[in-house]
């Protein structure tokens, strides 16, 4: 008896806190996103409650869809690049002595202290027009290349800020790898491509899945990136968000679109833990 | 019992407080939908006020006013204290303005057309002219501004034109036509930019093609569509911000700009300002003081002062951008390459843009749909 | 064990692609000259610029009070929620919505606090985002905390129950100690990612001051200048200082811990 109340109690004391902040600050707000998808836009902004179904009309209109598409490939093409580079290096990295480990992974993160908008930054730098690459190139008599303000350059300033969240997963899963499995594989006459294939591969699905999901996430929904290194040349479907907050003031269409890109996440994530259950 | 009935039910409890507050949203005020043309009603003000119990705050564009307004207002308006807080873009101070209760902003600085969005929205106070003596400063033309005829609510602080800014050494002829820059000609490709805030991007193809900049007919809309879409493969990039840099630079060599912003006194002289012969806009930078403010007295008297010529001569003396006023005007010297003298009665050839209100959202679609292509 | 040479290639290719960017961003931020792009001999002008900054200055105070509010918060909040969410109930649900905000798009949440924000007619400032910061932030703390329960041993709470003292004693002398290293990492991660934030500060700040990354922001928006490449180069020698220092400390505590 006294126990049950004990633990009630307890739930309270510890659960109350916490809950509350998240339902006044996330789950409150989220709802209020929800519910403005069916309310409609102010003359002048703001929002007028009158019901109706024109957000998600104006939802599928082929420009936004087409947004939508072209943020997932972008998001892809990421993410894809992170784990080509990433997977070599968390693998290598997981193999080195106890002490070079800490290093080579204190490394991966640290640029990652720096602050997000700086490493932005370092890529106009790099890149614009007299750039610090098209000053190089010009010494070999290169014409300046066009390198800022395109979708490449949105992909390089991505999978740049991004690329650790796919390593640090990666290296947690290469590293727990059992290695008599792989000597058992090589004993077995299997060659390293063989072993790799056959053993590290299938074991470290996990890893690649949970750093994908931690680029891809951010990287869809990104509006600094496009916006100064893509110029406002390319739009991803953070930019049509936030151009509807704040240049729009549209507030019920950009939750329509907020909706979306969650609609979009979710799916992923479910097929996400899809492909985990049977890996 | 391993549950207890207490976190059983809090997935409930979350559910019903979200869908409360849901509710107490849809029955909330539907305002903000008035057409634009009234304006709130005016607080009781006093003349007298001691402004001592007022202190100010503001939000403006960065380096738009002097470094030691604060200051000297506080000397000479004897107000308690005076705050500047800056935003880099229009959009910036509307999210400020609108997205809270209180702003704790008393005067704001926004182009016209946003001037007008925020007192449709019933968030201005009304301008109290019997507060603001040197309103007499301003050029006559300065008070019929379509935006706000008759400056009911906001007062102009800066005024201009947007043009084609170029370089004078990288162009193989002068830019003449908004077509200049729309077909950029070889010699340009890849070295033109234009701007992003939706009503500007429409701007130069809307003049080319003969419409107004306010227009919010579906077919000229579409039309303007086509020959941004047919540009896009010629531009830099879009740029609201550091065009001016990018000229000085010489990445570009013709850009769509706010006069104020196109460097043409820069050392080196090589960077000129074009009015394209289709015509151009008259935009206008103004001051509104918030419905919300509580320092109102203070706010009128800080307008006041900042009319004064010789507060007011500072924007055209440091910042190269001209000022409604005709007694600061006259007292400027005109430095070499600057824009100043564009008369008063040309600049009101330009049509000024205004808030479409509905119609408006037809540009974002424009400025998306061009983007995102 | 055999590994092919081969792999060394994107090995090293990653972290030249780490920091290229970086050791540039430090090399310019030593330019004489007024440009970012083209390097005219060494100078520490622009550290002296940076100094001489009020904007910077003040948004690395704001950052620093916004990332201390924030820890605060979701640290004792992250905490209290991971011991409840592990011990009193098993609900997949609470679970869920606890790491939601880590999950979130930073955009939607940010979106979801200016609506939120601006319904209450709240007056937005500092602490608007230090709120907003605290609800992603707690996330993060009550998932590490988690962990380090879950490798917890239980018997000491069971026996301190057993011997009469209440939750909150057995919390409080029992639990809390055995979970301090989580909650530090927890802590530190928190402050970590606040500081760096940019999305929400953005849309929640208002007219108060903004935080570092705005500022930075802006100041990008209106060009580039080798000020913000010293402003990066010290940044980094912040952190650098900070890992090396966290190292050490680490030692110390296990050097410690083996005795």
């Amino acid at each position: 008896m006294s126990r049950s109340r004990g633990r009630r109690l307890g739930a309270f004391v510890f659960l109350t806190p916490g809950l509350t902040y998240l339902v006044v600050l996330l789950l409150v707000p989220l709802a209020l996103v929800l519910s403005y998808t069916v309310f409609q836009r102010g003359r002048f902004g703001g929002v007028v409650y009158e019901f109706t179904a024109e957000n998600f009309e104006r939802l599928v209109d082929p420009l936004y869809l087409d947004v939508v598409i072209g943020s997932l490939k972008i998001a892809a093409v990421t993410t894809v690049i992170a784990l080509l580079a990433g997977y070599p290096t968390a693998y290598l990295i997981a193999q080195l002595p106890r002490k070079w480990k800490t290093i080579a992974l204190v490394a991966i993160v640290l640029p990652f202290w720096t602050n997000f908008i700086i490493r932005v930054y370092a890529w106009i730098i790099l890149l614009s027009g007299p750039g610090l690459v098209n000053s190089g190139l010009k010494v070999f008599g290169i014409e300046p290349l066009e390198l800022l303000y395109n979708e490449g350059a949105i992909v390089a300033g991505l999978v740049y800020s991004y690329l650790p969240l796919m390593v640090l997963p990666l290296f947690a899963a290469i590293e727990k790898l059992d290695p008599q499995l792989r000597e058992a594989s090589a004993n077995l006459g299997a060659s390293g491509l063989t072993t790799f294939r056959k053993v590290t591969l299938p074991l470290t699905v996990p890893g690649v899945l949970t750093g994908s999901l931690f680029v891809f996430v951010p990287s869809f929904g990104n509006f600094v990136i496009p916006e100064l290194l893509g110029g406002s040349k390319s739009l991803m479907v953070g930019n049509l968000i936030r151009q509807q907050f704040l240049s729009a003031r549209d507030w019920p269409f950009g939750s329509t679109l907020a909706l979306a890109l969650i609609a979009v996440l979710l799916v992923l994530l479910v097929a996400q833990a899809w492909v985990a259950r049977r890996a | 019992m391993s549950r207890s009935r207490f976190t059983r039910r809090l997935p409930a409890a979350v559910a019903v407080a979200g869908l409360a507050l849901a509710v107490a949203a849809c029955g909330g005020e539907s305002s903000s939908s008035s057409d634009g043309t009234t304006v709130a009603a005016a607080d009781q003000l006093k003349p007298d006020a001691d402004l001592s119990k007022q202190s100010l705050q503001i939000t403006v564009w960065d380096g738009y006013t002097p470094k030691e307004l604060p200051q000297r207002v506080k000397e000479k308006l004897k107000v308690q204290d005076m705050k500047v807080a800056l935003h880099a873009t229009n959009e910036e101070a509307m999210n400020k303005l609108t997205a809270q209760g209180d702003s704790g902003v008393d005067v704001a600085f926004v182009s016209g057309q946003y001037a007008q969005a925020l007192n449709a929205q019933g968030l201005l106070e009304p301008i109290h002219p019997e507060l603001i003596p040197n309103l007499a400063n301003l050029y006559p033309e300065a008070t019929q501004l379509s935006y706000d005829k008759g400056n009911k609510y906001s007062v102009p602080y800066t005024w201009g034109t947007t043009g084609i800014c170029y370089r004078t050494d990288l162009v193989k002829s002068k830019p003449t036509s908004w077509n200049d820059l729309l077909k950029p000609p070889a010699w340009a490709e890849k070295k033109v930019t234009m701007m992003t805030t939706e009503r500007w991007l429409a701007l130069p193809a809307l003049k080319s093609l003969g419409y107004s900049v306010n227009t919010d007919k579906d077919e000229e809309i579409t039309k303007a569509r086509e020959l941004l879409m047919a540009q896009k493969p010629h531009l830099l990039t879009y740029d609201d911000t550091t065009f001016g840099d990018k000229l000085v630079s010489g990445e570009a060599v013709m850009v769509e700009a706010w006069d104020g912003w196109c460097p043409t006194t820069d050392p080196k002289g090589n960077i000129a300002f074009a009015v394209p012969k289709e015509g151009s806009d008259l935009w206008v930078d103004t001051m509104v003081i918030m419905k919300s403010s509580k320092n109102k007295e203070a706010a009128h008297a800080l307008i006041n002062y900042i009319l004064d010529p010789a507060i007011h001569s500072w924007a055209a003396e440091n910042i190269n951008y001209k000022v409604p006023n005709k007694a600061a005007m006259e007292k400027v010297k005109i430095a070499k390459g600057s824009l100043l003298d564009i008369p008063p009665a040309r600049l009101l050839d330009g049509e000024s843009i205004i808030d479409l209100g509905a119609a408006s959202t037809k540009y974002t679609r424009l400025s998306a749909d061009v983007q995102a292509k | 064990m055999r590994r092919s040479k081969l792999l060394y290639v994107p090995f090293w290719a990653t972290y030249v692609f780490l920091y290229a960017p970086i050791a540039v961003l430090v090399v310019m931020s030593f330019n004489a000259g007024e440009s970012a792009y083209t390097y005219e001999g060494f100078s520490l002008k622009w550290y002296g610029e940076l100094a001489g900054d009020d904007r910077i200055m003040n948004g690395v105070v704001n950052t620093l009070i916004v990332a201390v509010g924030s820890t605060v918060i979701a640290t004792v909040l992250g905490t209290l929620l991971a011991v409840g969410l592990a011990r009193y109930t098993r609900s997949k649900l609470l679970d869920a919505v606890s790491l939601m905000p880590a999950v979130l798009p930073d955009l939607v949440l940010a979106i979801g606090l200016l609506v939120f924000y601006g319904m209450i007619q709240l007056t937005l400032g500092l602490y608007s985002v230090i709120l907003a910061h605290g609800v992603f932030a707690m996330a993060f703390v009550a998932a590490v905390v988690r962990t380090r329960l879950s490798g917890a041993d239980t018997s000491l709470e069971e026996a301190s129950r057993d011997l009469g003292a209440g939750p909150v004693a057995t919390f409080m002398r029992i639990t809390l100690p055995q979970l301090a290293p989580g909650i530090v990492a927890g802590a530190l991660l928190a402050f970590t990612l606040s500081l760096d934030e940019f999305v929400i500060a953005f849309f929640t700040i208002g007219n108060a001051e903004p935080t570092l990354p705005i500022v930075i922001y802006s100041m990008i928006r209106f060009g580039v200048t080798p000020k913000i490449n010293a402003l990066a180069a010290i940044l980094l020698l912040v952190s650098f200082t900070a890992v090396i220092a966290g190292q050490r400390l680490t030692k110390i505590g296990e050097s410690r811990a083996q005795d």
